[in-house]
């Protein structure tokens, strides 16, 4: 009873900006939702807007107002201030009510979210006491039960980079926020790096390289506009369905172009994206970390209205193949899914794992099985189609129907076998001269043998790839599987 | 198959076929499923299933006349065998041929111009039908683009060497394999294919060539009196210069005199040839074609002229048929000597005599094009004769089976050239990708499209950037213009730029309506390259109006879930919006209220009343604003209000924000833009050819970097300024897209 009294209290949406060194006091906006709260903070808030604005950030009131439907904000704690006293912090003129952060409850698009805003005004927006109080109804025990999604729009160091790193998404503004565990006078100092703060942790370092971030936004006003955006797509809680918004793009919708989009070679590449957004509602398909790990593709888009999360190998790049950065962003979103009853859709064009030491001495096989655990343990629907290749391990670990897939199709193009012709060949006749390669492909490089044994459940036309998906998640929506009680399972972290 | 098409053709003919002596009918074609490409003919379909023609035709063509070929082979029972090079594999004339063949790799001259090849398919598919006692004929359907090095010349021309002695190789080639050719025959060719010899013949045929004069002149005086018998204007030019270099004009004898003395010298100190021509100057020249047919058998009709002035780098883009500048009289007149010329060489086959026409409606020929010719489908539409068939019937050995007195004018035709390339660029330069979202405007009356592409197909450097050829049929020139309009709006292509915007801003120019155009039609309406269309205040409102509504019908969709979540979905009371779009230059306050399905907007203290049916994923939306109806595309939106409309053909980009948003992002920081003069970018996809520099050479403003080859046209890159070279990201060989990296200067 504690714990669905808890999901249904908090179904929230915490939205978390930290924010930066910069602000004197005083300085404060002054949009306030309610007029007797605004007394009580007039005699922080001069009216004008604060520097912060010139230096091409909004203020911590501005993002909420532009985040939430409009009059929808609620706030909490507006009286609380901090409880420092040493160095004359207890004087008068260093108390301001709130302290460093709004927090409050509002709508997106009529549904419901729980909101904080850290304020760069006060105090650089630093974690006193009472501001990791107002800030702490979200806790590591809400992940996996509401979603949680940090923005950040300014510098974030130290300690506080470890708020966003706990929840499902974090995205960043460019330019303008750092995400960094010692900004570059610490590194300088510890290890003589020269480093700037946005080689060091700028939105470009966390969205290419390190993968910590999901998504970068040009400013703070694209990057609130498109959260509003993208809350839709998510469910408000584990205890609720994935959202089914209205459509207008039929679900029997036949999409001719997808019977010449691979490619007749089949060592030529193609772009997986072509595909997916030509399957999905009206081509609407909000990418997660589009520039870190590019051989997956991850993201989020609607079919027949209803929430999706589509997993594809990009034969763009690398082939398209498995590696242990693909394998990580790959299993940690089909994780997000799977707990908050979003259907997963795979696209599968995969060659294999990545060979060599680099990714053996990485972990590649560890870290390969996040995704294989991911999608094994996933109890959403499960929707596989492969598009050509499907090879090996990485044929098993891309929501095979060994892993419990719902409906695994093949294209014509597909080829669903152990291994590629020239490398099967080559191990089988151990360099003897021979033309089984030819017969190998006959054999094997077609959805056949996979389909006589019953690995896919059909071999379909590509044009009606969309009209099958649509059915299917119809029928799947009352899925209900559970997995064996466990205290949580020991994904090889 | 060919019956049933017949069938549906008359059944669906509801045109009062009375006007014509042919009744035009209108027939959707049927297509099996291997075909995924519907059109709508605007021709008759007439054909004697009893008349024996050809089992089987081999087309060394590819794309949209490919398929055009086949459709009338389909219709008239043949069988056909398409040629394509691998990319091409899945093209639609592949698919719609009941054979097809792959003739090598993707470049022109590895595959459709590989004459070994071809002759090799001819073999392979003789050998098969051989033993089905068959008889093979190949059908060149060539385009002839003007004086360009068109990709769809069956055989190459180069500069050095002419495509005649290659075609005549090809055509021997073909009689010794016993193969007919669909065409006129080789005499024929060659006498028209040589421009010396052609004119000569034309002038032996009484056909009124350009009249001139070249060789020494002696003095002023003497010039006078040659221009004066050719009659002013008149060019003057030295001899050996070639092109325009040099050239003055003359109305008069004084300037005659002036142009005598400079030329005379040039031609002395610049050429060391004294030789001079003197040549009828035509003013404002308009390009009129005459379309002839002609049998084995003495007989040759002219089906009246095309009007293919509209013209961009002497590639035509919008023609028409009839002309709006050709009485009766002149009609004939051409039409008379275009025949004429056809039976001085023997002509058989279907061909085009292109004539130059002046102010006055003075003619002169030009050249014959012994082709069926891109814009031929204008010549059909009022006509209604089927060329291709007509083709193969006089190949086969036919008669025709028409009297000139049999060849009406009915209605008005007009063609579009619908071109994978950007209009804003020198007014069309070329544009490659896939074609993500395709159709047609088959749904509205009397349109034709000739097309060789379909949903998914690619657009690529190696072929003709051609999407299609937008046919539309009236019973007078407005009503054929209007349906143009309507057509082009309906039209959609995403995935490649196109050049709707150009077509539906030249069809709806005041000079091209009233007629008045010619040859030089776009560089003088558009003396500073295309822009697009400029809206009225008026059209502004609108889009602007509609562009609110669609934001709003957004915003209102998206707070509409299905299903009873366990929290409630707070119902928005909202009923007004306040808006502000950034349109082009200016920022437009815009206030949205809703009332039932439909929208109130007030833009520039101006209400305007926008109705639809608001379907966010159709790609065409129909909107009536204040009982004005549009068809506009949404081409995209983002979550920040980004949109781009295609409104009156052209595409707007507009960022809809809410007042607040709007208010808050003046304190965003100014994005800085990229330092264009450093750094060198392709302008359009294509093959780089050389490359001039390497790191750390020093370049000064203007000077060539690379060249890059796209369609056939080799363009020059040059720095913007001087500095050195920092890097190189390209060598000769590669592949660039629009917008890649070619060389960054320090």
């Amino acid at each position: 009873v504690a714990s669905a009294v808890r999901v249904s209290r908090a179904p929230a949406q915490p939205h978390r900006c930290v924010t930066e060194q910069a602000g004197k006091k005083g300085e404060s906006r002054c949009i306030s939702p309610r007029g007797c709260r605004k007394a009580s903070l007039r005699r922080r808030c001069p009216g004008a807007r604060p520097r912060r604005g010139e230096r091409g950030k909004l203020t911590a009131r501005e993002r909420i107002l532009l985040l939430l439907d409009p009059d929808s904000f609620d706030e909490y704690d507006m009286f609380v201030e901090h409880r420092c006293s040493d160095f004359g912090m207890d004087s008068d003129k260093n108390k301001y009510p709130g302290d460093s952060v709004v927090t409050g409850r509002g709508r997106i698009n009529g549904r419901l979210a729980y909101v904080f805003s850290q304020d760069f005004t006060v105090f650089g927006g630093s974690l006193s006491g009472a501001h990791a109080q107002k800030i702490c109804k979200r806790n590591v025990l809400c992940s996996g039960v509401v979603p949680q999604i940090s923005l950040i729009m300014g510098p974030c160091a130290g300690g506080a980079v470890y708020s966003p790193a706990l929840t499902d998404f974090t995205f960043m503004v460019k330019d303008t926020s750092y995400l960094f565990i010692t900004g570059p006078d610490v590194v300088k100092s510890v290890t003589n790096e020269d480093v700037t703060q946005e080689q060091l942790g700028g939105a470009k370092t966390h969205t290419a390289v390190s993968g910590v971030a999901h998504r970068a936004f040009e400013n703070d006003i694209d990057a609130l506009l498109n959260l509003r955006e993208f809350f839709n797509y998510l469910p408000l809680s584990n205890r609720d369905p994935a959202p089914v918004c209205e459509c207008h793009d039929p679900s029997n919708r036949l999409v001719p172009e997808l019977e010449t989009v691979v490619p007749i070679e089949s060592t030529k590449a193609y772009d997986m994206l072509d595909i997916i957004y030509s399957i999905v509602d009206e081509r609407e398909f909000f990418e997660i970390m589009p520039f870190y790990a590019r051989n997956i593709v991850v993201g989020f888009a609607r079919m027949n209205g209803r929430t999706v999360g589509i997993v594809g190998n990009q034969p763009k790049v690398a082939s398209g193949c498995l590696d242990i950065n693909s394998s990580v962003k790959g299993a940690r979103f089909v994780r997000f899914c799977d707990a908050f009853n979003i259907p997963l859709i795979t696209f599968v064009d995969v060659p294999g794992f990545l060979p060599g030491t680099a990714q053996e001495y990485g972990g590649i096989i560890r870290h390969g099985a996040k995704l294989l655990f991911a999608f094994a343990e996933a109890t959403v629907p499960k929707i596989t189609i492969i598009t050509r290749k499907a090879y090996g391990g990485a044929y098993d670990v891309m929501s095979s129907k060994h892993l419990r897939g719902d409906a695994n199709y093949a294209w014509p193009t597909a080829e669903v076998a152990v291994m590629g012709a020239k490398g099967a060949v080559q191990i089988i006749f151990r360099g003897k001269q021979t033309d089984a390669e030819a017969e190998y492909v006959d054999k094997f490089a077609n959805p056949f043998p996979a389909a006589m044994r019953g690995f896919v459940d059909d071999i379909i036309q590509p044009s009606t790839t969309r009209m099958r998906i649509c059915h299917d998640l119809d029928v799947l929506a009352s899925k209900a599987q559970s997995n064996p009680w466990k205290k949580h399972a020991n994904i090889p972290l | 198959m060919a019956a049933m098409a017949l069938c549906r053709a008359a059944a669906g003919g509801k045109r009062p076929a009375g006007r014509a002596l042919l009744a035009l009918l209108k027939c959707e074609m049927l297509c099996s499923r291997r075909c995924l490409v519907t059109s709508r003919q605007l021709y008759s379909v007439v054909h004697d299933p009893d008349e024996k023609t050809f089992e089987k035709l081999l087309i060394a063509n590819r794309g949209e006349i490919a398929c055009r070929v086949i459709k009338t082979c389909k219709k008239m029972g043949i069988k056909t065998v398409a040629i394509h090079s691998d990319v091409d594999a899945n093209a639609v004339h592949v698919k719609m041929a009941d054979e097809a063949v792959c003739v090598g790799p993707a470049p022109t001259s590895k595959s459709y111009l590989n004459m070994d090849a071809i002759m090799e398919v001819i073999k392979k598919t003789r050998a098969q039908a051989v033993s089905l006692n068959e008889s093979i004929c190949c059908s060149c359907f060539i385009y002839r683009k003007q004086k360009s090095q068109s990709l769809y010349f069956f055989l190459k021309v180069h500069p050095g060497y002419g495509f005649l002695s290659e075609n005549k190789e090809f055509a021997r080639r073909l009689a010794s394999e016993g193969v007919t050719f669909i065409g006129p025959d080789t005499c024929a060719i060659q006498a028209m294919g040589d421009k010396i010899e052609s004119k000569l013949l034309a002038k032996k045929a009484k056909v009124n060539t350009i009249p001139g004069f070249d060789g020494v002149v002696k003095d002023a005086d003497e010039a006078v009196r040659i221009a004066r018998e050719i009659g002013y204007p008149v060019m003057i030019k030295a001899s050996a210069g070639g092109g325009g270099k040099g050239m003055r004009i003359a109305w008069d004898d004084e300037e005659t005199r002036e142009g005598f003395r400079f030329s005379s010298q040039e031609a002395a100190s610049s050429f060391g040839d004294d030789r001079l021509l003197i040549e009828k100057f035509i003013d404002n020249p308009r390009h009129i074609e005459i379309q002839v047919l002609a049998d084995k058998h003495g007989n040759a009709l002219w089906l009246n002229e095309r009007e293919c002035s509209i013209q961009r780098r002497n590639q035509k883009v919008v023609e028409e048929a009839p002309s709006t500048f050709l009485d009766p009289e002149t009609r004939r007149a051409m039409g008379e000597q275009a025949v004429a010329l056809a039976k001085a060489v023997k002509y058989s086959s279907a061909g085009t005599v292109e004539f130059l026409v002046d102010s006055s409606k003075n003619f002169y020929f030009l050249e014959m094009n012994t082709r069926l010719q891109v814009e031929h489908p204008v010549t059909e539409c009022i006509t209604g004769l089927d060329l291709v068939q007509e083709m193969i019937r006089v190949a086969k050995g036919y008669p025709l089976r028409h009297k000139q007195a049999d060849i009406p004018i009915s209605g008005w035709a007009v063609e579009c050239r619908v071109y994978a390339e950007d209009p804003y660029k020198s007014f069309g330069l070329p544009s490659i990708g896939r074609l993500s979202q395709y159709q047609e405007p088959l749904h509205l009356p009397s349109v034709r499209v000739d097309s060789g592409i379909q949903q998914g197909s690619d657009i690529s450097i190696y072929y003709d950037p051609m999407i299609s050829k937008l046919i539309t049929y009236g019973s007078n020139r407005a009503e054929a213009l209007k349906r143009m309009e309507e057509a082009l709006d309906n039209y959609v292509i995403r995935g490649v730029t196109h050049n709707i915007s150009l077509l539906r801003e030249v069809i709806i120019h005041p000079r091209f309506v009233q007629g008045d155009i010619s040859t030089k039609f776009l560089p003088e309406v558009y003396p500073d390259g295309f822009k697009g269309h400029k809206l009225t205040d008026l059209e502004r409102r609108e889009l602007l109006a509609t562009a609110a509504s669609l934001y709003v019908a957004e915003q209102l969709r998206s707070q509409r879930f299905l299903g009873t979540p366990r929290i409630p979905i707070a119902k928005s009371q909202r009923n007004t919006w306040e808006l502000s779009v950034h349109l082009e230059d200016g920022v437009y306050p815009v206030a949205v209220s809703k009332n039932g399905s439909s929208f109130s907007v007030e833009v520039d203290g101006i209400k305007l009343n926008v109705t639809s049916e608001w379907n966010l994923a159709s790609p065409l939306l129909s909107v009536t604003i204040d009982g004005t109806q549009r068809t506009i595309q949404r081409l995209s939106r983002n979550a920040t209000g980004n949109t781009s409309i295609q409104f009156l053909g052209t595409v707007y980009k507009l960022q809809i924000l809410t007042k607040v948003a709007a208010e808050l992002s003046k304190y965003m920081p100014e994005k800085a833009a990229e330092d264009t003069s450093s750094i060198l970018r392709s302008p359009m996809p294509g093959a780089v050819v050389a490359v001039s520099v390497k790191p750390g050479d020093t370049v000064s403003e203007g000077q060539e970097i690379c060249v890059i080859e796209a369609m056939k046209m080799q363009n020059s890159m040059i720095a913007a300024k001087t500095g050195k070279v920092k890097a190189v990201h390209c060598k000769a060989g590669d592949t660039v897209g629009e917008g890649d990296l070619l060389v960054e200067l320090e």
